[in-house]
């Protein structure tokens, strides 16, 4: 596949996460079926597919929420068998989440320093002792926090609510909080939903900014901003993996077509 | 917070800007505050002094767990009678051991016990835990009557004072120039200690365990992703809040003197939580407020009733009424409780301030305009150890970062 993006923190070819014969069901409803894919550093992935076609399952997979009942999750070549959800952030992978879950009763600045919690150490002893190793390291997670703050552009929402904040600035802090982490690999689950035509190309021109220094996974609804932003696009249906390809590759695919494309450009699934 | 105290010496202004300074003056106030009310107060002032410290300690811890960490406890009562007995068991022994020793005991038992109950809460929600904690209310005063040889079944135990240490009675009597009872040396100790444990529970809701606790409260899903391990934060606030109800329980065997069943019934669970609802969930400030408006308003309304000419029976069936009301106004009309709702309305006129400052100043490089909207915004929590939950975040971060 033609990249131009230097891959900065892995040899080209070696992915970072990969899934293989991932299987999922619910009952007898078959959620995923074999689905294999991955991603590798500096590159965008899309996961795209009508509603219900498994892309949160395979979202919440890759995220521990969910154990595939068969196929095995690798990080780095590592598998990740007993992977929990919070050990996630620990690898370097971040999520977003559809639903946003912000942390309501806490500040913007708060919510932007807990997705900062991974480069902490302070344990509960020096916390409650207020020791000066722990005053220092709070002084640097909440540095870090403004930082993100600030490339997102919302810096001067650090002491509000979440509450009191438009959705499309919710949204940002949503993403501020997965990308102070820091992560090699961010998941992010309709970045574009409820978003305005303008806000979108912001969001795009900001996913593409951000393969200097991660590779990025998302689900989205929106034809549109896939195709703009994406290296890869994996299309699901009925929980199997019909087409995998650049755009233009999957632009073309009769599978694709037929199955979601065909009369359904640019518009929500 | 910086700018309210920009008038003061540079060097007081550098202690109340670090967390640990702030906490550690507003700590000393109090601690100056608990030794001349309990030097120059009368012996029944000092009881009722000690009563509202052990209370206090207890609903603090509580606050942390129910408004910090979103676990609803209807049984810190238990927590409070392991306490309690472990330091009437040691107390009754011969070893003649020392009191802080007695204490700490109180607080490392109730803080083990936190732990298993606090493991089996992890595993649960919301109203669960509310119906378990409820069982452990009642259950555990049950044990009393269980082991009757060793707890004292339904008489209870009666703990026997402690010895007064002859510093502490030089220091009172060069204060106060007369002999200190064992009683006001027991409300010295609760007093400091209701200090101490304020200072140490405010530094922990300001510190990276105390964001994870109230991340975790807040969005489990969004906190896992944050690397929080739910478990583990849940078991930790449950452990920080029993020891602190245990030490309470430890403090509550002394000033009582009795440690028996009926001190233990789910009424006393119900008004530790009412305390903290009364204060406002979340807060150490209301925690404070609220136990000591459960320890004083009884007083004052049967003595109010006594005055409009009421029998001494019905006086005393007039607290339980006032509570009633106080309880139901509060939450009709302040949710929040008390402190929560001044905070509300203080983050309310910021946010309006910082909206007509943010129309006129440009966004980037601090304005002086931004200088004057985080003045507005500097909300205090200068004067009394307090937790980070609703206070406008400090602006020296800002400043730190830009």
């Amino acid at each position: 596949m033609p990249d131009t993006r230097p891959d900065a923190t892995a040899p080209s070819g070696s992915p970072l996460l990969a899934l293989e014969g991932v299987t999922v069901r619910f009952g007898g409803i078959m959620a995923l079926s074999e689905v294999g894919l991955d991603v590798g550093p500096g590159r965008v992935l899309g996961v795209i597919g009508p509603n219900g076609a498994g892309k949160t399952t395979l979202f919440n997979v890759a995220c521990g929420f969910q154990r595939p009942d068969e196929g095995t999750i690798t990080w780095k070549g590592e598998r990740l068998d007993r992977l929990r959800p919070h050990d996630l952030a620990g690898l370097g992978i971040a999520r977003t989440l559809q639903g946003l879950g912000l942390f309501e009763r806490m500040t913007v600045l708060d919510n932007v320093t807990v997705g900062a919690d991974r480069h902490g150490r302070a344990g509960f002893w020096s916390g409650l002792l207020a020791l000066p190793r722990s005053a220092r390291e709070e002084a640097a997670l909440r540095e870090r926090a403004m930082a993100a703050l600030e490339e997102l552009g919302i810096a001067h929402t650090a002491p509000r609510y979440p509450a009191s904040l438009p959705y499309a600035v919710r949204k940002k802090v949503a993403l501020a909080r997965a990308l102070v982490a820091e992560p090699e690999l961010v998941l992010l689950d309709e970045p574009a939903s409820g978003l305005s035509g303008e806000e979108m190309d912001e969001l795009a021109g900001l996913v593409r900014g951000l393969t200097s220094r991660m590779a990025v996974m998302l689900v989205e609804h929106h034809m549109d901003l896939v195709m703009t932003v994406c290296d890869d696009i994996a299309v699901l249906d009925f929980g199997r993996l019909i087409a995998r390809g650049s755009p233009d590759v999957v632009r073309e695919d009769p599978a694709v077509v037929a199955a979601y494309l065909g009369d359904d450009v640019g518009q929500e699934a | 917070m910086a700018e309210r105290t920009l008038a003061l010496p540079d060097r007081l202004r550098r202690v109340t800007d670090d967390t640990l300074g702030r906490h550690l003056l507003a700590g000393l106030v109090g601690a100056v505050v608990v030794v001349l009310l309990l030097s120059f107060l009368g012996g029944f002032r000092v009881s009722q002094l000690a009563s509202f410290s052990y209370l206090a300690i207890a609903a603090a811890g509580l606050t942390v767990l129910t408004g910090l960490n979103g676990q609803l406890s209807l049984g810190h009562g238990a927590f409070m009678a392991i306490g309690a007995y472990t330091t009437a068991v040691l107390q009754r022994t011969e070893l003649g051991l020392p009191l802080v020793v007695v204490l700490v005991a109180a607080v490392l038992v109730a803080g083990a016990v936190g732990v298993v109950v606090g493991l089996a809460a992890a595993r649960l929600h919301g109203p669960y835990i509310a119906g378990a904690t409820l069982a452990l209310a009642i259950a555990v005063p049950g044990l009393a009557i269980f082991w009757r040889d060793l707890l004292g079944g339904e008489q209870g135990l009666t703990v026997p004072l402690p010895d007064v240490p002859a510093w502490f009675a030089d220091a009172v009597f060069f204060l106060t120039a007369t002999d200190p009872s064992s009683s006001r040396y027991v409300a010295y100790l609760a007093g400091l200690a209701l200090v101490a444990v304020l200072v140490l529970l405010a530094n922990v809701a300001r510190s990276r365990t105390g964001r994870r606790w109230q991340a975790v409260r807040d969005d489990e899903v969004a906190a896992q992703l944050a690397g929080i391990d739910l478990g583990r934060a849940r078991v930790l606030a449950f452990v920080v809040s029993a020891a602190c109800a245990g030490l309470a329980g430890g403090f509550m065997a002394f000033v009582v003197r009795l440690t028996a069943p009926s001190g233990f019934t789910l009424t006393l669970s119900l008004t530790l939580l009412t305390a903290i609802v009364l204060g406002g969930l979340g807060s150490l400030t209301g925690a404070l407020i609220g136990a000591g408006l459960l320890t004083f308003l009884p007083q004052v309304v049967t003595s109010v009733g006594g005055d409009v000419g009421l029998s001494d029976v019905q006086s005393a069936e007039l607290a339980p009424l006032v509570y009633g009301l106080v309880m139901v106004l509060v939450i009709l009309l302040a949710p929040g409780g008390l402190v929560g709702t001044i905070r509300l309305k203080r983050a309310e006129r910021a946010a309006r301030r910082a909206a007509a400052a943010g129309a006129t100043a440009s966004t980037g490089a601090p304005t002086s305009a931004d200088e004057r909207t985080r003045a507005a915004s500097g909300t205090g929590a200068t004067t009394g150890p307090e937790d980070p939950q609703h206070d406008a975040p400090p602006s020296t971060e800002r400043k730190r970062s830009s």
